[in-house]
């Protein structure tokens, strides 16, 4: 029994050593990202490479890049090591690296941390997000206009706020157009499982969803909803390879330009730590060509209603909005701000399930 | 409802297939005396070069013979360093998994986007029109036969066969088998081969039927999810499909309840196909002495002719 836990001991310490090397000969002043998933997962972290590559391109800096990173210990390990090794500034790319990021930052207050989708920030410690909720309400409306069963599948990561936030945005501004309609949610608990996400899919069109979209990062969903014979949203990048008749637009993450301008201001001396939370309007978040399936009207509208956020006429989270119990929680008139935003945990009129709060 | 019954259960076949394949594999050579902790990185170079075999050359026969000799490719080398150079067989069995799931992406490189349509189902005439379980039990795609076929296969060969008492006389006593004159080490070798090529088919299984598209690390911890079962099913082909098919199960129908807005939260519910399997198949094999039976005495231990 004894020698088994020794052998435990030293795989893990094998594995661990062999990481560290493929690390410790990054070059001073060199850019490091940490990422949830594969950068091959044609979603979330493939967008994130898109821009590391960006940076690497515009500015000539060497970067490095750890992949499939979980979020939890390991993450801290990872962005110490990335930390210690010389690199002047490190992006983690995923909500549950707020707390390592936030604990090494303390640690190294001469290095630049940048935390997608958190809260916490330090001196050295800037966050960055991008106003999906306006995209999601963008694919509501063409939701509103397309289906007739009037029920949408929602494949969801995680209950945190980032994504009942688009959950809410997508129905609201899909009841706009269709008052009756309703969007069914299953949780899946990853960012990141094809065969789960599919099954989940699978689940959702055989309770009467004839759209289905998602907050996970692989094509499965789409590809499911192109063998059924139902449309979906693709999320993150443009997802019509792996559905060409089924994907009727994609939310696009576009973080090339946020990067570039903060590895230069890194470079510069004139970095400092903010808040950045841009959407349409700025390009962080973009709608890809729409498909076939969208004839020219719906297209019109889903253009209005991204003009109207854009030029500030119009906010995804205006009242008069109801909560899940049918109660008025946001009288006409009135906005939700961006505190109510980034904390929201309660569904809106028109969610099936729970949020899991 | 009764298109949602029937649904969700075609959804469970495809959910417990590859787990089946991967974890009945792993079996065969943990009752050899081998633990291979390697499953997931076969699993997913299975996975690609079946992916990649079906989309260059368009034959899905071939594909899945490519998933299946590739994961036996991959396992050769955990072999050699296990049998061949008595490395630790946990420390290699990790870096196999680390080791298939960079290949993996490294060979995939330039699949990632492309669809395919998914195995043809096989019909079987007649059966599968019949009413209520015609298409729920007779219009699966070959694999889902197959691996009912490896199963039943499997518990015959392990209590049956000849070769099946050698092998797990093996696995419990290496020295005793070595002492009467069995190769030791040769029976090792092909049941890794077999375990590799398991998990390969299960590779082979999730980029062709589960979802027909290759991207990195598609596997997402079922090679976990095998290794897992085959312990908690102690050993036995029948408890592994039994626990497959609850995990498979559970997993499906939890997404169900969630659609359908059943009240529980969501974390409880994606936590319930790890506990029922685990509670299920720890109450059917309670019994502390038929654990110790079915259980291999040597696994882990390296095995040297001459001492």
């Amino acid at each position: 029994m004894k020698s088994n836990i020794m052998q435990k001991l030293a795989a893990v310490l094998a594995a661990a050593m062999l990481f560290a090397a493929t690390l410790a000969n990054a070059e001073e002043g060199a850019v490091g990202f940490v990422y949830v998933g594969p950068v091959g997962d044609h979603g979330w972290t493939y967008r994130h490479d898109l821009g590391r590559q960006a940076v690497e391109k515009a500015l000539g800096v060497k970067t490095t890049f750890v992949e499939s990173v979980p979020e939890g210990a390991d993450a801290e390990r990872v962005i110490r090591k990335l930390a210690s090794s010389g690199h002047s500034v490190i992006f983690t790319t995923s909500f549950g690296y707020m707390n390592p990021t936030a604990k090494v930052a303390a640690q190294f207050p001469d290095v630049k941390f940048e935390h997608a989708t958190g809260y916490k920030r330090a001196e050295n410690l800037s966050t960055y997000s991008a106003r999906f909720y306006e995209g999601r309400a963008v694919l509501g409306t063409i939701a509103g206009h397309l289906s007739k069963t009037g029920v949408v599948g929602y494949i969801a990561s995680f209950p945190i706020p980032e994504v009942v936030r688009g959950i809410n945005a997508f129905i609201l501004a899909m009841r706009k157009v269709n008052p009756d309609a309703v969007v069914k949610v299953v949780w899946v608990n990853s960012w990141y499982d094809p065969g789960k996400e599919g099954d989940a899919a699978k689940a959702l069109i055989d309770q009467g969803a004839d759209i289905i979209t998602q907050h996970t990062d692989s094509p499965a969903p789409l590809q499911v909803a192109e063998q059924r014979g139902v449309h979906g949203f693709g999320q993150a990048s443009d997802m019509s390879a792996f559905a060409p008749n089924a994907q009727l637009t994609s939310i696009i993450d576009d973080w090339n330009p946020y990067y570039i301008a903060r590895v230069k201001a890194a470079m510069d001396g004139t970095w400092e730590s903010t808040d950045t939370w841009d959407g349409l309007k700025q390009g962080m978040v973009g709608i890809a060509p729409y498909g076939d399936a969208v004839p020219a009207d719906v297209r019109a509208a889903a253009d209005a209603v991204k003009a109207s956020i854009i030029d500030g006429s119009f906010h995804p989270f205006q009242g008069p909005i109801n909560n899940q119990a049918g109660e008025q929680v946001v009288a006409a008139g009135e906005t939700l701000d961006d505190g109510a935003l980034l904390g929201m945990d309660w569904y809106v009129e028109g969610v099936q399930g729970e949020s899991g709060q | 409802m009764y298109e949602i019954t029937i649904a969700a259960l075609l959804t469970i076949i495809t959910a417990a297939t590859p787990l089946v394949y991967a974890a009945i594999g792993e079996m065969i050579a943990e009752k050899s005396g081998v633990l291979n902790l390697g499953v997931e990185g076969m699993i997913l170079v299975g996975a690609v070069c079946g992916f990649a075999t079906v989309h260059f050359s368009g034959s899905a026969t071939l594909a899945i013979l490519v998933g299946l000799v590739a994961g036996a490719g991959l396992s050769l080398i955990f072999a050699v360093l296990v049998l061949g150079f008595q490395a630790t067989q946990v420390a290699t069995g990790l870096a196999l998994t680390i080791f298939g799931v960079g290949v993996s992406a490294l060979l995939g490189q330039d699949l990632v986007g492309i669809a395919y349509d998914g195995l043809p189902k096989i019909s079987i005439p007649l059966l599968s029109s019949l009413p209520l379980f015609g298409t729920l039990l007779f219009a699966h795609d070959i694999m889902v036969y197959g691996s009912f076929i490896l199963v039943i296969a499997t518990a015959w060969f392990l209590r049956r066969t000849r070769a099946g008492l050698i092998l797990r006389a093996v696995g419990d006593s290496h020295d005793a088998a070595h002492a009467i004159g069995y190769p030791v080490i040769r029976i090792r070798y092909m049941a890794i081969l077999f375990g590799g090529a398991m998990a390969g088919l299960s590779g082979a299984y999730l980029s062709l039927a589960y979802s027909p598209l290759w991207i990195e690390n598609m596997s997402a911890g079922r090679g976990w999810i095998a290794l897992a079962l085959v312990v908690f099913a102690t050993w036995r082909p029948w408890r592994v499909l039994v626990g497959a098919y609850l995990f498979g199960g559970i997993t499906i129908l939890q997404l169900h309840a969630q659609a359908l807005g059943v009240g529980v939260p969501a974390q409880v519910m994606s936590m319930l196909p790890y506990l029922a399997t685990i509670v299920v198949l720890v109450m059917i094999s309670r019994d502390n002495n038929k654990i110790k039976l079915n259980a291999p005495a040597c696994i882990g231990k390296p095995f040297h002719p001459t001492s």
